[in-house]
């Protein structure tokens, strides 16, 4: 499965924009607090889950997606949001807790609901699996041939609420594909301190689905598998289970110590860089140039830079609206 | 009191060889928010325990381990996250000591991080301890300060029951967090312990009661030294556990103030504030010069927005604000 030259070069921009976007909001985030950090003053308060490192597995799936398919994403969910073409600004502007954001400055950057993209997420680990289950559930109830895409972390698979959805939607036939990312850190808990096999694809076998591992953090590699998965859950063959390996390149939050974590662990990880490696190898298939590809990054840049500025103009809601829409 | 609570389960560990700690991120990073800060290396893997993110095993095992004789001390990082295991405490922990007729001895603690005010938002926020304070079976511990922290903490790991304790994130006295500098008081360091049922009257008064606990407790020692300058006294009690109760406290402050407010971070419905005032309907009715006032966070969620998450949770300002309309 090769994406055309389109898809590669979209598929470029959105890294791109997932790579600055987190970059510029690392930045944005330390403003205010400094010299003492505290991590409720400052432009951005709260915790900040970033996803530079794992766009591979992002944008590698959504690039198989629609506007009609669903994904619903973890803590750390802009790298997803920004794939399924979650608007940049407004989601910036929800990320500033400001009145133009996503949910009115509501829910804040673990919370992003976006029902136009069919996007959602959540602070709480595990809880993108049984949601996921719900939307294809709705969407073999309407017969289309709509997918539901569910993001966790590796940590994530130890939950009951994993072992529940996958024996539904495998009973269901549901068309979900559940993708496990693996970057190796629960917090401070490593993978081999948490989960009692090495690859959480194998657990497929207990609910009698696909299961595939995805051994390099890597854009095609990803896009391989997904497209494979996600053509077999639209011809109402059932759902997949995927774990791709990929890298956390930020701390669990920022402002982790990350004491836990071999220092030079990040250096070594960002050596192979798999934006970089994406790029060498399309090139090289004489796929896209050079200049074609530095184009995506400066609309990328220009994306970043308008919607971090967006954000920053625009004006936070009124106190009263806190009481607002707690019911439709 | 995170110091303060490593402290005395370190202590409580010396002096017991049954009382071991699980959950997620306690070894290495220490917790979260630093109640196992050191106990890794004092104690070690076996004694200090790492857990995947499986609460509904993990605090399940903790009632299992505990009917062995064992005395498990179990962190589950937010108390927004107790959603996931339900079932275990409710239904399992805090009900089987009385459907076997008191022949079960339960001594689990299970501790987790409350409160906001740091932009965390609706799923990292909240308080919720009058949902567990609601259910028989379970002792509820809410400490303000490290003093108060470390007494009940040894108190828990005594006590024979299961007991719920839950530090407030802006009290742990930690580097990355605002705190109120007169939660950090003198911690002795030999072991001792606050019983419970007992409030602690924090500022003496005449004119007022303010009933309250964890980080409301500050908030309304800020108010009323606002307030003394105003010619009002009020006297402050800390709660510092929800069951038991020490109704006595509120009845015979009330006896001296016949004024009542109570304020609470938790929910407005349905909760703590709603029981103080039923209590004094109930008892000090005939004390009581007017009706009694709450201030809680009105029935939303903790917004994420700053001006929102502002104005739902009760400050210094808005308690002086309520003091004094009740007072006048």
């Amino acid at each position: 499965m090769t994406p055309s030259k389109e898809q590669l070069l979209e598929m470029d921009r959105q890294a791109w924009t997932i790579r600055l976007f987190e970059e510029a909001l690392a930045q944005v985030y330390m403003e205010g607090k400094s010299p003492a950090f505290d991590i409720g003053s400052g432009t951005i308060p709260g915790e900040m889950h970033l996803s530079a490192g794992q766009e591979p597995v992002a944008v590698g799936t959504c690039a198989h997606l629609g506007q009609e398919d669903t994904v619903v994403g973890t803590h750390r969910a802009h790298h997803f949001a920004i794939a399924k073409g979650v608007d940049l600004k407004k989601m910036a502007a929800e990320i500033f807790g400001k009145e133009t954001g996503l949910g009115k400055g509501k829910g804040g950057h673990m919370h992003l609901f976006d029902p136009e993209h069919k996007f959602s997420c959540s602070g709480i680990v595990g809880a993108s699996f049984p949601v996921a289950c719900g939307a294809a559930l709705a969407a073999k109830k309407k017969e289309k041939d709509w997918v539901a895409v569910a993001f966790a972390g590796e940590g994530a698979a130890n939950q009951g609420s994993f072992h529940e959805s996958l024996n539904l939607a495998a009973l269901w036939k549901l068309p979900v594909i559940f993708i496990i990312e693996d970057n190796a850190w629960a917090i401070s808990v490593a993978k081999s301190k948490s989960t009692a096999i090495p690859y959480n694809s194998q657990r497929a076998a207990a609910y009698g689905i696909p299961g595939v591992r995805v051994e390099k953090n890597d854009f095609l590699s990803v896009y391989d598998a997904a497209g494979e998965a996600i053509a077999r859950a639209r011809r109402g063959e059932g759902p997949t289970l995927i774990e791709v390996k990929t890298d956390r390149y930020f701390g669990h939050f920022q402002g982790d110590p990350e004491l836990y974590r071999p220092k030079d662990e990040v250096k070594s990880l960002k050596a192979a860089d798999p934006i970089g490696r994406f790029e060498q190898t399309i090139i090289a298939k004489g796929l896209v140039s050079r200049a074609q590809l530095d184009k995506e990054r400066e609309t990328a840049i220009k994306a970043v830079d308008e919607a971090i500025e967006f954000a920053r103009k625009s004006p936070y809601p009124e106190s009263e609206e806190a009481l607002e829409q707690v019911f439709a | 009191m995170a110091k303060a609570i490593a402290e005395a389960i370190s202590q409580e560990m010396e002096r017991d060889q049954h009382v071991f700690v699980m959950g997620e991120d306690v070894g290495v990073y220490g917790g979260i928010f630093g109640a196992t800060q050191g106990l890794l290396s004092k104690f070690g893997p076996e004694r200090i325990m790492d857990t995947p993110i499986s609460e509904t095993a993990f605090i399940g095992a903790a009632t299992g381990a505990a009917a062995e004789g064992m005395r498990p001390i179990v962190e589950l990082m937010f108390v927004d996250f107790f959603g996931v295991c339900m079932d275990q405490i409710y239904n399992h922990l805090a009900k089987n000591t009385y459907m076997s007729g008191g022949n079960l001895h339960l001594p689990v603690v299970l501790t987790t991080a409350i409160g906001g005010g740091y932009g965390d938002a609706a799923q990292h926020s909240q308080c919720l301890y009058s949902v567990f304070a609601h259910i028989p079976g379970l002792k509820i511990v809410v400490p303000s300060t490290a003093y108060d922290a470390k007494g009940l903490m040894i108190e828990a790991i005594r006590d024979d029951n299961p007991v719920m304790y839950f530090f407030h994130k802006g009290l742990m006295g930690l580097g990355w967090m605002r705190y109120p500098e007169r939660s950090v008081n003198v911690v002795p360091e030999r072991s001792y312990t606050i019983p419970f049922g007992k409030a602690d009257v924090k500022r003496p008064g005449t004119d007022i009661t303010i009933v309250c606990l964890a980080m409301m407790v500050h908030c309304a020692l800020d108010a009323a030294e606002k307030l003394a300058k105003e010619g009002i006294e009020a006297e402050v009690i800390d709660l510092r556990t929800l069951v038991p109760l020490d109704r006595e406290a509120v009845i015979a402050s009330l006896k001296k103030t016949h004024k009542l407010l109570v304020v609470d971070e938790d929910y407005l419905g349905f909760g703590l504030s709603g029981e103080i005032a039923a209590i004094a309907a109930d008892e000090a009715f005939a004390y009581l010069d007017a009706p009694v006032k709450r201030l809680a966070v009105p029935n939303v969620p903790i917004p994420y927005s700053r001006p929102l998450e502002q104005f739902v949770i009760p400050n210094a300002e808005a308690i002086a604000e309520a003091a004094r309309s009740l007072a006048r």
